[in-house]
């Protein structure tokens, strides 16, 4: 029941963001930058179950954007380019995840927090390699052995984001409702019992930081594909408190909810900055303020308390 | 051997730049500490506090300037801001984050990072973005010749003594506070277990607040006295604030003592950095963190909880 | 009848307090274990120290002739020694029969993202157990909503889950209301027989104890002050004085 109301929502959310794209050009870019969040946020939300907040996931992202662009001039095919970054960020995912995996709450954080930031200042003060705060620009790269024009390789990075949101939307709900999925909310809950099931707290919280820097880098090329321009600000620790803000805002009730965050976000950000050129983060800082405020489910539950509040009034006689 | 009668100089101002860095940086940290202990949450916009009190006293320090007022007020300047930004920014946020205790601790952070956004943007509307340079505090001290294996280092005499000179008498009255004074008590009482304090009669929220702003002057005037050394640039809220978080991390949390000591040892590995391997000046923090936590999870003097099952 | 559990001159303290001075006991395979004695006599002390919780500073325990000391918890769960809790340890999150669920899933795969946590054969076993319990109504229950006594049996359901070859149960009727107490007792001790479980269990309750336990040790001051039969050490006059006697002179009859 509930599963069949979150593919209708899907399905009819996608075929909006198509027909928008159509309608509207300058929105292709917008969602498609969404979306790349929207998957990368899948994997703040995986860690949220457990209790646990990164505050430098914006590392995986900009990480695997980076082996997009370093990449591209030598393997200019999107569809090697994908699973590279994927790859990449997933080792280091691995590397890391096996020593932050070993703290909880303020020291998870704050060492990922640390770490992303050990990355930014890499990518900040080694000119020579990554043209430092200027970034590197994307090569072109081709699709199936054809060349893409910036046109059409802003249309195939809108088709991969929303396969790929399609596709680990669907992964990573069939991933939560597994036992390793329940092992999250209940490391949050008691993590010592489950140590006394005889079950490792620390792999089942490795397993889900491994597939949320996988996500990532796969959010990571989506980004490099949509702006085709890379840099460090990607990886600064605000990218990455602005992908746990996306989570909260959408909520982390649904594998929808990070979709949903990652649009409102951005359209927020778009129309506050044309409305308010100085004071877009005020505002979106207060949206925020509000959202937890007031409707601490985030989007994805104030959605879903209308669609009850419009089935309760049909059932009426 | 050499390698120090070659480089001697260069260290004695890595160590006498740190001491300065480090005192800047305690100020911060151990408020951070405080108002992590009463509310038990990091608050993310503490390095928004840092970088309106530095903005706020270079403001009042130059329009004490063109009023004529005596040069001693640029000094007067920096307490001043301090108070103002303490009194002005504690107390509401405090009650706001009050009012969300009840929630998960995730959405508690990140009530802080919606503060912090629009503190940044709030700062940018009132100071702009181009920096602000205010340093009649340190010209006003003038330089002092330092000797330092048998070379002598012209320093301010500003960063040599009234920086750190701030910080240990901050150090020394908040561990007397803490240990000698009814507040203090009442502080601690609240920091170990809130539901008890509250039960023995002591105001927790009166106590709550009271720290926050207490916290909050603290930072605002580590950034009033750090305005005098370097410019004030939009992101520089964003910078402390990282940095904070690594020396109350690698500390350990709640250490007062523990948060000085560290803030020392960031802060000279930091200058250190600047001076002989200047690209990582900016990761030496994270990484004096990543290998304290690595060998002792809790912080150099944290101390491990036991739950009891 | 072969030792299930040896331990050899545990000893621990905390501060100045001696938590193990000095622990010599054997558990016999099959028997209900019962462990009496005063608050901090270190009971649960004992508990901690063979399920890899606390380690001891000197002496051994031994688990069907292999050393435990040293191993994690999650190594000596593997070994077959399970535990319920004096604080119940469940997942609050988690509604009873998911809670039973995961323990299930522990035993029989865990690691298998694809598979979903109910799936029919952990679902149907998981609600065989929880009607042993008698828990079946408040199944699909959050544990948060439970009360102590509920929290307390699912907690032991969770253990039992684990088809371990010992139990060890820190005070499992504590919280349990005084009315079903016995039934549900009765219904543990009928499982544990059946499956051949070896049990410890704390227990405050003397009728509790000489109703189920095949042994009584009574702990104080971190030793072992008497072990034997319930009937010879429960009318034990040193015991009645140290253990029960506080209780019997409470009580208006026992002062006649």
């Amino acid at each position: 029941m509930m599963r069949a109301r979150e593919i209708l929502v899907a399905a009819v959310a996608a075929a909006a963001i198509l027909l928008l794209t159509l309608a509207v050009p300058w929105l292709r870019f917008v969602f498609t930058i969404a979306i790349a969040k929207g998957i990368t946020v899948l994997g703040i939300l995986v860690l949220l179950r457990a209790g646990q907040v990164s505050f430098g996931h914006a590392l995986y992202l900009s990480f695997g954007a980076y082996i997009v662009a370093f990449a591209a001039p030598f393997c200019p095919e999107a569809l090697l380019l994908l699973p590279l970054a994927a790859l990449g960020a997933t080792l280091l995912g691995l590397v890391i995840g096996l020593f932050v995996s070993r703290y909880r709450d303020i020291f998870f954080g704050m060492l990922n927090l640390a770490l992303s930031m050990v990355f930014y200042s890499t990518l900040e003060k080694f000119y020579s390699i990554t043209h430092g705060t200027d970034g590197i620009r994307l090569a072109r790269t081709t699709f199936l052995g054809m060349t893409l024009t910036p046109e059409t390789q802003a249309w195939t990075a809108l088709g991969l984001a929303l396969l790929l949101a399609a596709v680990f939307a669907i992964l990573v709900r069939i991933y939560l409702e597994s036992p390793m999925g329940h092992g999250l909310s209940a490391i949050k809950t008691r993590e010592a019992r489950l140590e006394f099931m005889g079950i490792s707290a620390q792999r089942v919280l490795l397993a889900a930081y491994v597939l949320s820097a996988f996500m990532a880098g796969c959010g990571g090329f989506i980004v490099a594909m949509a702006t085709r321009q890379v840099t460090p600000s990607l990886a600064y620790w605000t990218a990455s408190g602005e992908l746990v803000f996306i989570a909260i805002l959408g909520g982390t009730g649904s594998v929808l909810g990070p979709f949903l965050g990652a649009i409102a976000y951005e359209l927020t950000r778009v129309y506050a900055a044309a409305l308010f050129a100085e004071g877009w983060q005020m505002i979106l800082g207060a949206v925020l303020l509000l959202v937890i405020l007031f409707a601490p489910g985030g989007l994805w539950s104030i959605l879903r308390r209308m669609a009850r509040q419009r089935v309760g009034r049909d059932a009426r006689p | 051997m050499s390698w120090f009668s070659d480089n001697g100089l260069l260290l004695g101002l890595a160590t006498l730049d740190g001491l300065s860095y480090a005192a800047a940086i305690f100020m911060v940290a151990v408020g951070l500490n405080l108002i992590f202990g009463v509310l038990r949450v990091l608050n993310i916009a503490h390095g928004s506090f840092y970088a309106i009190g530095g903005y706020s006293a270079a403001s009042l320090g130059l329009m004490f300037a063109a009023r004529g007022l005596p040069a001693w007020a640029a000094f007067a300047a920096l307490a001043i801001a301090a108070a103002i930004v303490g009194v002005l920014l504690g107390p509401p946020i405090a009650r706001l984050l009050r009012r969300t205790q009840h929630q998960e601790p995730v959405l508690q952070l990140l009530v802080t990072f919606g503060l912090f956004m629009i503190l940044e943007d709030l700062q940018k509307l009132i100071w702009g973005v181009q920096p602000i340079v205010f340093d009649r505090p340190l010209k006003l001290l003038g330089n002092v010749d330092v000797p330092f294996a048998g070379d002598l280092i012209p320093f301010t005499r500003y960063q040599l003594f009234v920086l750190p000179g701030i910080a240990i008498v901050t150090l020394v009255a908040l561990a007397w506070t803490l240990r000698r004074t009814l507040f203090g008590r009442m502080l601690v009482a609240v920091t170990v277990d809130r539901e008890a304090a509250i039960s023995q009669g002591i105001d927790a929220d009166r106590i709550t607040m009271v720290t926050f702003t207490i916290g909050t002057a603290l930072a605002a005037l580590g950034g009033a006295l750090s305005s005098a050394t370097a410019s004030l640039v939009p992101g520089v809220g964003a910078q402390t604030i990282v940095l904070s978080f690594a020396v109350v991390a690698t500390a350990g949390l709640g250490q007062v003592e523990g948060a000085a000591i560290t803030a020392l040892l960031i802060g000279l590995g930091r200058s250190t950095a600047i001076y002989f391997a200047p690209e990582l000046e900016v990761v030496i923090p994270y990484l004096i963190m990543v290998g304290v936590l690595l060998i002792r999870p809790q912080g150099l003097f944290g101390v491990i909880e036991t739950r009891r099952i | 009848m072969s030792v299930c559990l040896s331990a050899r001159g545990l000893h621990l303290a905390f501060g100045g307090v001696r938590a193990a001075d000095g622990i010599d006991l054997d558990v016999m395979t099959g028997e209900f274990l019962a462990i009496i004695g005063p608050n901090g006599a270190g009971k649960t002390t004992f508990i901690n120290m063979t399920t890899g919780y606390l380690k001891p500073l000197a002496g051994s325990i031994t688990f069907s002739g292999q050393s435990i000391i040293g191993l994690t918890p999650r190594r000596i769960v593997e070994l077959g020694i399970a535990r319920s809790f004096q604080l119940p340890q469940v997942f609050l999150e988690h509604s009873v029969l998911e809670n039973v669920a995961l323990a299930i899933a522990a035993r029989t795969g865990f690691w298998k993202p694809s598979r979903p946590l109910l799936s029919p054969d952990v679902a149907a076993e998981a609600h065989d157990i929880i009607a042993k319990f008698g828990l079946a109504d408040i199944a699909d229950r959050g544990a948060d909503t439970l009360n102590e006594g509920a929290r307390k049996l699912t907690d032991i359901a969770m253990a039992l889950a684990l088809r371990p070859r010992l139990l060890l149960m820190d005070e499992p009727t504590s919280g349990v209301a005084a009315a079903d107490k016995m039934e549900v007792v009765a219904t543990l001790a009928r499982v544990l027989r059946e499956a051949g479980v070896t049990a410890v269990f704390v227990e405050h309750d003397m009728e509790v104890v000489d109703r189920f336990a095949d042994r009584v040790a009574v702990w104080s001051q971190g030793r072992i002050s008497a072990l034997g039969t319930p009937g010879a050490v429960l009318s034990d006059p040193r015991v009645q004085r140290d253990v029960i006697g506080t209780r019997l002179v409470e009580a208006p009859h026992a002062s006649a």
